[in-house]
C-alpha cells in the first residue's frame, strides 16, 4: 500500500509543478496578485509531497519490501541500515527522486530568502523552477518510476546494493553534488528571469550571487568526496581518472568559476552583462548535459547507470526544450542588455575577462575531449576513446596562466590603473614566492626538478600575493572588520594553492610498486619498509573475505599496522577491494590486495602517496571560501534593501 | 530598432547547442560498447584446444558445423560473467541454441569448481590457458558472446554481459533467420 501512496504523491508532486510553472508566470503579466502570491504555497506544497514520496521509499528500504523492484535491486535484508538510506539513491531511479527533492528544497530556499525581491520576479523565478521539476518528475513518472512492483512473484531476498557503493563516502557524495548541479538551476532561473525583464543591474547581480556561490561550494565539496571516495574504493589509488562522469561534474565547476567572477564585475562595475547571462545558463546547462551522458549509455564510464533508450531520449527532448528556449531568448533579448561602463586595458576588469575566457577555453576543450569518441562514431570516423594524455596535455598549459593570473587579479585596481602601479604591488609577492620555492625545494630535496618547481612556484605565487593583498589592507584600513570581505575570496584562491601543491608533488614523488609478495617478505618503498605478516579469513554482515596484515617500518621502527581487504560480496558474488591506507599530513602509505598466486603469495600493490590529502584540504579550504562569501553577501545585501 | 543590428553574434551559443544536440541526438542510437569484429563475416579462427570437461578430448573449429552456434568467453575471475552466468543459464533450458564456452586464462580446476556449484550451460568448454585463441578471436575482453551460423562463420559479436534484452532484440531473431 505505502508504494502506491508514494506513487500517488509523486503525481501529485507533478500537479503542483505544473501549477507552480504556469499560474505564478502567467499571472505576473496580468498583474493578478492572487496568482503571484500562489508561487510560494504551491512550491511548500510540491516540496510536501516529494518529501512524503521519499518517506514511502525510504520506509520500502527499512522494511526489505522487495516486493518493490527498485528495492529488491538495491537491497537486502543484511545490507547495514546506514547503506540502505544510502541505496535511496544507489541506482538511476531513486537518484533522479534525489534531484527532484533538492531542486524542490531550492526553490524552497529561494522562496524563503528572497524577500527582498519584488514579489513579480520572484514569482517568474519559482515559475521557471516550476518547468524544472515538472519536466524531471515527468520522466521519473514515465520512465524511471522507482515504485514498479515485482508481482505476483516477490523475491525473497534482494539482490543487493552494489557494493562499491557501500562506503561512507558514496553516501555523501552524491547529495552533495547534486546541491551543486540542481543549485545552478536557481541561477538559471535568475537568469533567464533577467532576459525576460529586459535587464541585469547591478542588484540582479548581486541577488545572484549567493547563489552561485552556494551551488558552487556544493559542487566543490561533491567532487572533493567523490575523489576521495574514487582514492579508497577503486582500489587504483588514483584521485582523477578523466572519466566522463568526473568531467561532466568538472565542466559546470569550471563555468561556476568563471560565472562567480564575472557577477563580480556585473554587480560593481555594470559591465559584462548579457555575458554573466549567458554563462549563468551554460553553466546550468552543463549540469544537464551531465545528467544526460551519466543516464543515456552514450558515453563509458565505470559510473555509467544502467542505460535505457527511453530515458536518454526523453532528457535530450528536455534539454533542448529548456536550453534551446533560453538560448534563444538569449539570441533576442541579450542584445539589448548592455552595459555601459569604460575600463581600460590593464585593469581588474581585464585580468577577469582573460580568467573567464581562460575557464571556457579550459572548459570547451574538457567538453571536446569528453565528447569526441560520440562526435567520430556519429560521423562514422571509427571508434576511439580519449585518455588522460590528452586532458593532462590541454589542462595543465592552460592552466598555468589562470594560475599566474590569480596572483595578479586581487591585487590589481578596477577601472584603469598604470604598468607601474601594478608593479609596484607585485614585485614583493612575486620575489618573495621565487625565493620560497628555491628556499623549500633546494633545503628538502637539493635539486630543482623542472615541473615541481613550476608548480611549487605557482602555489606559492598565489599565497604570497594573496597574503599580500590581506596585509595590505590591514595597514591601509587599520580595520580589521575589512578582512571578512576578502575572506571568502582568500580562503579560496589558497585552497588552490593547496590543491596545485598536492597534485604536483602526489604526480611528481609518489612511488608505486605493483608486486608479487609472500607472507615474510618485506619491500622498501620510499623511505619506507613494508612487511607481509600474515592472511586471516574475515566474515562481515553481507560479505566474506580475507585480511592482509602488513607492518610499515621506517628506521627499523614499526609505525604502522595495516590490513589490506579482499571481500566477496555474498548476495552479488562480487569481489571488492579494501584498500588499506595509513593517511597522514605529509604522506599516505597505501595497500590494495590484488589476487591470491598461491595460498601464502598474492599480488600487492603498494603505493607512497606524499602530499596526497592537500588535493583534498585544499578542495576543503575552497568549500569553506564559498560559505564565507554567503554569509558575508547576505550581511551586506539585507542592510542595502532594509 | 538597433536591436536586432547586433542579435547575428547573440545567436552564436544557440547554435552551437544545435549542433551538439545534433551529435547527442546520433549518439543515442550507437552503442559506445559496439566494436566492429573484423572477424564478421569470416569464418571462426582454426583451434585445437581441450575440453573442460574431458581434457583428453580435444576440441576444434568443426564443433559449430551443422547447427547455429552461441559462444561465450569467460572466466571465473571475471565479475560481468557471474553477472552472466544465470542468463545463460536459462538459455541453456530453452534449447533456443547451442552454446560453447571458451575459458579465457582460467584455472581450470576453479571453472570446473565454479560450474559444478553454479550449474554448466555449455555443451562443451574450450580451455584457453594462455589466451592465445582469444587473440585470434579477437577477443576485447570478458564476456564476449559469437553467434556462428551452420557453416562455421562468425555473424555477430557481443561485448560485454549477455542480457535477456539483448537476448530478444538482437539475438534471437538474428538465430532464427540462421537456422531457417
Amino acid at each position: 500500500m505505502l508504494p502506491e501512496i508514494g506513487h500517488f504523491a509523486l503525481i501529485l508532486a507533478f500537479c503542483f509543478a505544473l501549477a507552480q510553472a504556469i499560474i505564478p508566470f502567467v499571472g505576473s503579466y496580468r498583474n493578478a496578485i492572487f496568482s503571484i502570491q500562489l508561487a510560494k504555497p504551491l512550491a511548500h506544497g510540491q516540496l510536501l509531497f516529494i518529501l512524503i514520496s521519499i518517506a514511502c521509499l525510504l520506509y520500502a528500504f527499512m522494511s526489505n519490501d522487495f516486493s518493490v523492484q527498485y528495492v529488491a535491486e538495491n537491497s537486502n535484508t543484511d545490507l547495514p541500515l546506514p547503506y540502505k538510506i544510502a541505496a535511496l539513491w544507489g541506482a538511476h531511479e531513486g537518484s533522479i527522486l534525489l534531484w527532484i527533492a533538492i531542486l524542490s528544497l531550492w526553490t524552497n530556499a529561494v522562496a524563503f530568502f528572497s524577500r527582498a525581491i519584488p514579489l513579480v520576479f520572484l514569482a517568474r523565478i519559482l515559475s521557471l523552477l516550476g518547468i524544472l521539476s515538472a519536466g524531471f518528475l515527468l520522466f521519473l513518472l514515465t520512465t524511471s518510476n522507482p515504485f514498479v512492483r515485482f508481482l505476483p512473484n516477490i523475491p525473497a531476498q534482494g539482490v543487493d546494493l552494489n557494493p562499491l557503493l557501500q562506503d561512507p563516502g558514496l553516501a555523501i557524495h552524491p547529495p552533495m553534488l547534486y546541491m551543486g548541479y540542481v543549485g545552478f538551476a536557481v541561477v538559471f532561473a535568475f537568469a533567464v528571469v533577467a532576459l525576460l525583464n529586459g535587464r541585469l543591474d547591478a542588484t540582479w547581480a548581486r541577488w545572484m550571487r549567493p547563489w552561485t556561490i552556494a551551488a558552487w561550494s556544493f559542487l566543490t565539496a561533491g567532487i572533493t568526496l567523490g575523489s576521495w571516495w574514487a582514492y579508497r574504493e577503486l582500489g587504483w589509488g588514483g584521485w582523477w581518472f578523466w572519466d566522463p562522469v568526473e568531467n561532466a561534474a568538472f565542466l559546470p565547476w569550471l563555468m561556476g568559476t568563471a560565472l562567480m567572477h564575472s557577477l563580480i564585475v556585473a554587480e560593481k562595475r555594470s559591465l559584462f552583462k548579457s555575458w554573466t547571462i549567458l554563462l549563468a545558463i551554460a553553466t546550468f546547462s552543463l549540469s544537464l548535459l551531465g545528467t544526460f551522458l551519466v543516464r543515456s549509455g552514450v558515453l563509458i564510464s565505470v559510473h555509467a547507470f544502467a542505460s535505457d533508450p527511453s530515458r536518454g531520449a526523453f532528457l535530450l527532448q528536455f534539454l533542448v526544450i529548456v536550453i534551446g528556449a533560453a538560448l534563444l531568448l538569449y539570441a533576442v533579448r541579450a542584445p539589448g542588455i548592455r552595459g555601459g561602463s569604460y575600463f581600460s586595458l590593464l585593469s581588474r576588469e581585464t585580468f577577469l575577462l582573460i580568467n573567464n575566457v581562460l575557464l571556457v577555453i579550459i572548459m570547451a576543450t574538457i567538453l571536446l575531449g569528453t565528447l569526441y569518441p560520440l562526435i567520430l562514431d556519429a560521423l562514422n570516423l571509427g571508434k576511439i576513446s580519449v585518455g588522460p594524455p590528452y586532458f593532462n596535455a590541454v589542462f595543465i598549459p592552460l592552466m598555468i596562466p589562470l594560475l599566474v593570473l590569480m596572483g595578479i587579479g586581487p591585487l590589481s585596481y578596477w577601472r584603469e590603473m598604470t604598468m607601474l602601479m601594478l608593479i609596484k604591488r607585485l614585485w614583493l609577492p612575486f620575489i618573495g614566492a621565487i625565493l620560497l620555492t628555491v628556499i623549500l625545494l633546494y633545503v628538502s630535496t637539493g635539486k630543482l626538478p623542472g615541473a615541481v618547481a613550476m608548480g611549487i612556484l605557482l602555489a606559492t605565487w598565489i599565497m604570497v600575493s594573496t597574503l599580500q593583498l590581506l596585509i595590505d589592507q590591514l595597514i591601509k584600513r587599520k580595520n580589521i572588520s575589512f578582512v571578512r570581505h576578502i575572506l571568502g575570496m582568500f580562503l579560496a584562491h589558497l585552497g588552490v594553492a593547496v590543491c596545485v601543491i598536492g597534485i604536483t608533488l602526489t604526480s611528481y614523488y609518489k612511488v608505486e610498486r605493483d608486486i608479487k609478495m609472500s607472507i615474510g617478505d618485506t619491500l622498501p618503498v620510499g623511505p619506507y619498509h613494508f612487511q607481509f605478516i600474515s592472511v586471516n579469513n574475515l566474515q562481515g554482515a553481507n560479505y566474506q573475505g580475507v585480511d592482509a596484515v602488513f607492518t610499515v617500518a621506517k628506521t627499523n621502527k614499526i609505525i604502522s599496522v595495516l590490513h589490506a581487504e579482499k571481500r566477496i560480496y555474498t548476495a552479488q558474488q562480487t569481489a571488492l577491494t579494501e584498500a588499506a591506507i595509513d593517511a597522514g599530513v605529509f604522506r599516505d602509505l597505501y595497500i590494495a590486495l590484488g589476487e591470491p598466486l598461491s595460498n601464502n603469495t598474492w599480488s600487492v600493490r603498494i603505493y607512497y602517496k606524499p602530499f596526497v590529502r592537500w588535493i583534498w584540504f585544499g578542495g576543503i579550504l575552497m568549500v569553506l571560501g564559498g560559505i564565507a562569501a554567503i554569509t558575508n553577501k547576505n550581511k551586506s545585501a539585507v542592510k542595502k534593501y532594509e | 530598432m538597433n536591436k536586432l543590428l547586433y542579435a547575428p553574434r547573440y545567436l552564436i551559443p544557440l547554435l552551437v547547442f544545435i549542433i551538439l544536440a545534433f551529435f547527442l541526438w546520433r549518439g543515442l542510437t550507437l552503442n559506445p560498447r559496439e566494436l566492429p569484429s573484423a572477424l564478421l563475416n569470416k569464418s571462426a579462427p582454426v583451434f585445437e584446444l581441450p575440453d573442460l570437461m574431458q581434457p583428453q578430448q580435444i576440441l576444434t573449429h568443426q564443433i559449430f558445423l551443422g547447427h547455429v552456434s552461441l559462444l561465450n568467453v569467460w572466466s571465473t575471475w571475471c565479475v560481468t560473467c557471474h553477472a552472466e552466468h544465470a542468463f545463460l543459464m536459462e538459455l541453456a533450458h530453452t534449447q533456443a541454441v547451442t552454446i560453447y564456452g571458451l575459458d579465457y586464462k582460467d584455472d581450470s580446476a576453479a571453472a570446473r569448481q565454479w560450474l559444478a556449484q553454479y550449474g554448466n550451460p555449455y555443451k562443451a568448454i574450450a580451455v584457453d590457458k594462455a589466451g592465445q585463441a582469444a587473440i585470434n578471436w579477437g577477443v576485447y575482453g570478458t564476456p564476449e558472446t559469437f553467434i556462428i551460423d551452420k557453416k562455421g562463420i562468425i555473424r555477430y559479436k557481443v561485448i560485454g554481459a549477455l542480457t535477456p534484452t539483448i537476448w530478444q532484440n538482437q539475438l534471437a531473431p538474428l538465430i532464427q533467420q540462421l537456422q531457417n
